[in-house]
């Protein structure tokens, strides 16, 4: 079940950090203020971080920066940890290679 | 502990919306422009979390339903082009034209009816040779011997295009309230007034039901039952590839479709044949064949995209409409209520229209695109 979230609750304004610039998701790309701008503009959930910003959609699938976000979005809403949900984990596990992923023959091709 | 009546003023609106996709966001900003006070209850924890940001992204007029095309023209033509500056954010907009490709004479011949019919509809649409359509996408593969083009049509990022309009509409006021589920919309004096949900009531003068296949639960507890079904489909994502093309692609098979995204991954939606008899443990679950079925099917016509590799795979469920159309509709036995549901996979490209033709409704009483086809009254027996 998820809990009540009313998306328009004061948290404040965003304030520039000194590290602001550091990168978080290696991946894609994305650094911690981009993900730190997006909780002011209504993104409360690591779901709608990715998908707004696209942290945790490169190669690793957010294994690497998963926590990380999740910290610094918990950080800027002033809740715990435990209060957000890990981005759902989707198959499959490593990339793979639509000629790999397409061929059911038994021994490969 | 749910608060009963005597509500507090501050869950109260001109206008509640049961939904917070793309659909119920796009009017919840239109209504916000028109200066409407607006609360948008959504069941999940997650803004948009249904078929809004599961569907491969189609901004098609081509392939539509006649009933539907008058909406996909007016969104090509008047709202598309200039969302992302409306918005304030990049939707990822492209009118690159959709390419339905044919391999086989039995694909050309169900092409050569789908023209038809948009043609008939005043919609630019040819037939082109398979050299045409290699000439338009030099990716194709030699196997492809016709398509029909339809310039106008594109795509855009429906993640985006649905938090766009999450994001904007919060900037002007409305309130988005999530982990909020619907139980019950409540009549006062014989008039939709109450909106219920597990935690909390609250009120409006109008309520706006967006919330896909939820709609027919939520729908049954004022007495109408709209006849939609939840159908899964999935959707796969390839890693990031140097630009190649920007069209909108299909087959004429239906065994995929799909566009390369700005962020230069493709993104490609399919079928295994076994959808309708996934196992259905609560949540859209991809199956283990689907997505090894796609891939077949997208290296017959591209096979320069083998070596691409897939970096993840979703589900999603589409509310599907017995006529494969949409319900927007006042609703007689309940004045204040409005229907937008049963958009049946195709939703997202008309969502900027009909977010605007639901702001109509509530504000002006009428809209300025007729709606009869999509009547809730509609469905009859078939003798």
């Amino acid at each position: 079940m998820s809990k009540v979230n009313d998306r328009s609750r004061d948290i404040g304004k965003y304030m520039v950090q000194p590290d602001d610039d550091i990168i978080i998701c290696r991946c894609e790309e994305i650094t911690k203020g981009e993900i730190r701008k997006a909780v002011y503009e209504g993104m409360f959930t690591i779901t709608e971080i990715r998908r707004y910003l696209r942290t945790g959609m490169g190669l690793c699938q957010g294994q690497t920066c998963g926590k990380l976000v999740k910290g610094i979005i918990a950080k800027e809403l002033c809740i715990s940890t435990s209060d957000l949900e890990s981005s759902e984990s989707r198959a499959p596990m490593r990339p793979i290679e639509m000629r790999v992923l397409g061929n059911e023959k038994r021994g490969g091709e | 502990m749910k608060k009963e009546e005597g509500n507090n003023m501050e869950n109260c609106a001109d206008v509640i919306i049961i939904g917070s996709g793309v659909i119920g966001n796009a009017a919840a900003y239109y209504l916000a422009k028109r200066g409407r006070s607006v609360i948008v209850l959504e069941k999940s924890g997650n803004i948009g979390n249904g078929g809004s940001s599961r569907n491969g992204g189609g901004v098609r007029q081509s392939g539509r339903d006649k009933r539907e095309l008058p909406l996909a023209i007016y969104g090509v033509k008047n709202l598309w082009p200039t969302l992302s500056e409306e918005l304030g954010m990049d939707v990822e907009y492209y009118k690159e034209g959709n390419l339905r490709l044919g391999k086989t004479k039995e694909h050309i011949k169900i092409l050569n009816n789908l023209s038809k019919n948009a043609i008939e509809s005043g919609l630019d649409v040819k037939m082109i040779s398979g050299d045409e359509a290699r000439e338009i996408c030099p990716y194709l593969s030699k196997e492809v011997i016709g398509a029909s083009w339809c310039p106008t049509d594109g795509h855009a990022n429906p993640l985006l295009t649905t938090l766009a309009y999450y994001r904007k509409a919060r900037q002007l006021g409305v309130r988005f309230i999530t982990g909020e589920e619907v139980t019950q919309v409540r009549k006062i004096k014989g008039k939709a007034r109450q909106v219920v949900t597990k935690n909390n009531v609250y009120e409006g003068e109008s309520i706006i039901l967006a919330s896909g296949y939820e709609s027919r639960r939520i729908a049954s507890t004022f007495g109408i039952d709209i006849p939609i079904n939840k159908v899964l489909l999935e959707v796969l994502v390839t890693e990031e590839q140097p630009p190649m093309f920007y069209q909108m692609l299909g087959t004429a098979a239906a065994d995929f479709y799909g566009h390369q995204s700005k962020h230069g991954s493709f993104v490609f939606g399919g079928s295994s044949g076994y959808e309708a008899f996934n196992k259905d443990n609560g949540t859209p679950t991809t199956s283990s064949i689907t997505a090894s079925a796609v891939c077949r099917g997208i290296m017959k016509y591209f096979p320069i995209l083998a070596d691409a590799k897939i970096v993840r795979t979703w589900a999603g469920w589409i509310d599907d409409c017995v006529d494969h159309v949409p319900v927007i509709s006042f609703v007689e036995e309940v004045p204040g209520l409005i229907l937008a549901c049963g958009f049946s996979g195709h939703g997202f490209g008309i969502s900027p229209t009909v977010g605007m033709l639901l702001s109509e409704m509530v504000v002006d009483g009428k809209t300025s695109i007729d709606l009869e086809a999509f009547r809730y009254d509609r469905f009859k027996a078939k003798i």
